[in-house]
C-alpha cells in the first residue's frame, strides 16, 4: 500500500485513534473511563443511524430495537451459561444474526414503500420488543432486569475500554470504506434522488436493505458492548428515548459525516454528565434535559449540518442537497 | 430499405394520479437517428419519456424496445435493457462529485465504458476540469452537460433526452446541442425539446403530441415548410 495515496483525514483520525489508546493510562479514574466507553458505545450506535439516515435518507423511529436486540441476546446467554468466553462469543452471534433477520425482513415489507413505512414499522417493532420484554419475565427479568458475570478477560474496565475503542475503529474505518466505495456512492444517490438512481439501472430496494442491514446489526453490536459495560439488563434497552437520543446525536454531530455522529456522542454524554453533576449548584441542573432540548434547538438553528457538517461547508463548500434538507425537515 | 425501428409506442396511455394524461401515442423511433416528440407545454410530451422509462406506468398499450415488451418492467430494467435517460430536471446527484456523478451511471467500468466516459470528458472539457467538484455547486449548462455525459458512458442503445436547453443561456443551448448532435452519430436519440429551431437542425424526424395523443409526424424538412401544421400545434408562426 502507498503511504501517500492516504488521504489527510486518515492520518488525523489515526492520530486520535492511538491517542485514545493512551488515555486508560493517564486517566485512571473510573467514572472518566466510563463515560468514554459510553462515547465509543453510543458513537457505534449512532453511527449506525448515520448510515440509514445521512447516507440511504431512511428514517427509522425504532432503532433502538436492534442495540436491545443485541444487549438481550449478550446478557441472556451470559445469564444462561457460564461467564466464559465462548458464551459472549454465542451471545454476540445470536445478536448479530437475530438483528440481521429482523431488520431484512422490516426492510424487505416496508423498504418499497415511501419512507415513513418504515420509521412507523420499526417503531411499532421496537414497542412489540419492550413488551415483550416486560411480559415475557422468565427470559428477560420483566422490568427489573438481571445481572450476570462477564467473562474474567473483559471484567475490568480498562480491558472494557480498549474492547469498545478497538470496536469503535474497526467499525468507523469500515463504514468508511463502505461510504467511499461504488456501494455506498449508489447508496448516497438513493438518498439524493431514488426515482433517477433507479432510471439508472439500479435496483433500489436491494441497496436499502443492504443498508438497513448493515445498520441494525451494527446496532446490535453496540448493544453487546453496551450490556458488557454495564453487567445488567432491563427493559430500558428498547426504550424509544434510546432512539431520540441517537437521532440528537447524530444530527448534532452532522448526518452523513460518520465522524459526526461520534462527536455527537461525546457532547451528548459529557453534557449529561456535566448537567446532571450540576444539581447541586441549581436544581434546573436536575431537569438537565431541558438544557439538553435548548442545546439541540440552537445546534438546529446556527449549525444546520450539524457540527461536522457545517465545518465540511465552510471548509471545503459541501453542498446541502435536497435529499438532506428533506432528511432535516422530516426529523427536526 | 427500411430502416429498423429500436422502440415503438402503440396506443400508450397513461395516468398520473387520478389524472388521465396520455391518451393515445402511438410513434416509432428508428435505429441512428434522432426522432423530436414536439408539442406544446402540457401537451404530455414528458409523460411520454417517464411512460417508456417505465417511471409513469403505462395502463393500456404496448411499448416495445428492440421487438420486446417492456411496458410492464420496472425501471431498472428498462435502464438495463439499453435505454439512458436524461431527465428534465437533470438529476444531478448534488453532493457527489462529478466524477462520482459519472461512475455511478456505469453499470460496469471496463474498455468500452472507458472509451465512452474519455469521448464524453471530450465532448465536454467543463466535466473534466471540474471533476472533482460537487454536482452541485455546477452551472445549469454544466449540469446538462453532466447529466448528459451520464447517459451516454454505458452502452446504451437509445438516449431520452428530455429538454435539454429548458432554462439555459442561448450560448449553452448552442453547445448542448451541438454535442447531442455529434452523439447523433454514435447512438440512436428521442428528443423531447420546445426550442423548435433547435430541434429542427438535429431532429431526422418528428411527431407533434397534443393533448395526450400523436397528431401529426413525418420528416423534419417538411415541418419547416408547413407553416399551417406549426402554427395550430406549435404556437409558431
Amino acid at each position: 500500500m502507498n503511504l501517500r495515496s492516504i488521504e489527510r483525514s486518515t492520518w488525523i483520525y489515526i492520530a486520535i485513534a492511538l491517542l485514545l489508546f493512551i488515555v486508560p493510562f493517564i486517566v485512571t479514574g473510573r467514572s472518566m473511563q466510563f463515560i468514554l466507553i459510553q462515547i465509543f458505545i453510543f458513537g457505534i450506535f449512532a453511527m449506525s443511524y448515520d448510515l440509514l439516515l445521512g447516507f440511504t435518507g431512511i428514517i427509522s423511529f425504532g432503532h433502538v430495537m436492534f442495540f436491545g436486540i443485541g444487549a438481550y441476546s449478550t446478557a441472556i446467554s451470559l445469564d444462561r451459561f457460564d461467564s466464559t468466553i465462548p458464551a459472549l462469543l454465542l451471545g454476540v452471534v445470536l445478536a448479530l444474526v437475530i438483528a440481521a433477520i429482523v431488520s431484512f425482513i422490516v426492510g424487505i415489507l416496508t423498504l418499497r414503500l415511501k419512507s415513513h413505512f418504515y420509521a412507523m414499522l420499526t417503531l411499532a417493532l421496537a414497542g412489540l420488543f419492550l413488551v415483550a420484554a416486560e411480559k415475557w419475565r422468565s427470559l428477560s427479568g420483566g422490568n427489573d432486569g438481571f445481572t450476570f458475570r462477564l467473562p474474567e478477560l473483559i471484567r475490568d474496565s480498562q480491558s472494557q475500554y480498549f474492547l469498545c475503542l478497538v470496536s469503535l475503529i474497526f467499525i468507523f474505518f469500515g463504514l468508511r470504506r463502505l461510504t467511499k466505495s461504488p456501494f455506498g456512492k449508489v447508496l448516497m444517490s438513493i438518498r439524493e434522488n431514488e426515482q433517477r438512481t433507479e432510471s439508472l439501472g439500479y435496483t433500489v430496494l436491494h441497496y436499502k436493505v443492504i443498508a438497513s442491514v448493515v445498520s441494525g446489526v451494527i446496532a446490535s453490536f453496540a448493544g453487546v458492548l453496551y450490556i458488557i459495560s454495564l453487567r445488567f439488563v432491563n427493559t430500558s434497552v428498547f426504550a424509544t428515548d434510546l432512539t431520540i437520543d441517537v437521532l440528537l446525536m447524530t444530527i448534532i454531530g452532522g448526518v452523513g459525516t460518520l465522524i459526526g455522529p461520534i462527536i455527537g456522542a461525546g457532547l451528548v454524554e459529557f453534557a449529561h454528565h456535566w448537567l446532571s453533576g450540576l444539581s447541586d449548584v441549581h436544581w434546573i441542573f436536575e431537569r438537565w434535559i431541558i438544557l439538553y432540548g435548548t442545546v439541540y434547538i440552537l445546534v438546529v438553528i446556527f449549525f444546520p449540518l450539524g457540527i461536522v457538517g457545517t465545518i465540511q461547508a465552510k471548509l471545503f463548500g459541501r453542498t446541502v442537497t435536497k435529499g438532506l434538507k428533506d432528511n432535516k425537515s422530516k426529523v427536526s | 430499405m427500411m430502416k429498423s425501428n429500436l422502440l415503438k409506442l402503440q396506443q400508450v396511455e397513461a395516468y398520473i394520479g387520478q389524472f388521465h394524461i396520455l391518451y393515445d401515442i402511438t410513434f416509432e423511433v428508428p435505429k441512428g437517428e434522432v426522432t423530436v416528440l414536439l408539442g406544446r407545454n402540457g401537451a404530455g410530451k414528458t409523460t411520454t419519456l417517464r411512460t417508456v422509462m417505465g417511471l409513469n406506468p403505462a395502463s393500456k398499450g404496448s411499448i416495445t424496445f428492440k421487438e420486446q415488451e417492456i411496458s410492464s418492467l420496472k425501471p431498472h430494467m428498462i435502464a438495463n435493457r439499453g435505454i439512458g435517460y436524461v431527465p428534465e430536471d437533470q438529476g444531478i446527484f448534488g453532493d457527489l462529485t462529478v466524477g462520482e456523478n459519472i461512475r455511478v451511471a456505469m453499470k460496469k467500468e471496463d474498455q468500452v465504458t472507458t472509451k465512452r466516459m474519455e469521448w464524453a470528458l471530450e465532448l465536454f472539457p467543463d466535466l473534466k476540469k471540474f471533476w472533482n467538484k460537487p454536482g452541485g455547486q455546477l452551472s445549469g449548462g454544466q449540469k446538462q452537460m453532466l447529466a448528459i455525459a451520464r447517459a451516454y458512458v454505458n452502452e446504451n442503445e437509445l438516449l431520452l433526452i428530455d429538454e435539454p436547453s429548458k432554462g439555459l443561456a442561448p450560448i449553452i443551448v448552442e453547445k448542448v446541442m451541438e454535442s447531442i448532435q455529434q452523439m447523433k452519430e454514435r447512438t440512436t436519440i428521442l428528443l423531447v425539446e420546445q426550442n423548435f429551431l433547435m430541434a429542427s437542425r438535429i431532429g431526422d424526424q418528428f411527431y407533434i403530441i397534443d393533448d395526450g395523443q400523436t397528431v401529426h409526424d413525418g420528416q423534419m424538412g417538411e415541418l419547416k415548410e408547413d407553416k399551417v401544421l406549426m402554427k395550430k400545434y406549435l404556437g409558431i408562426s
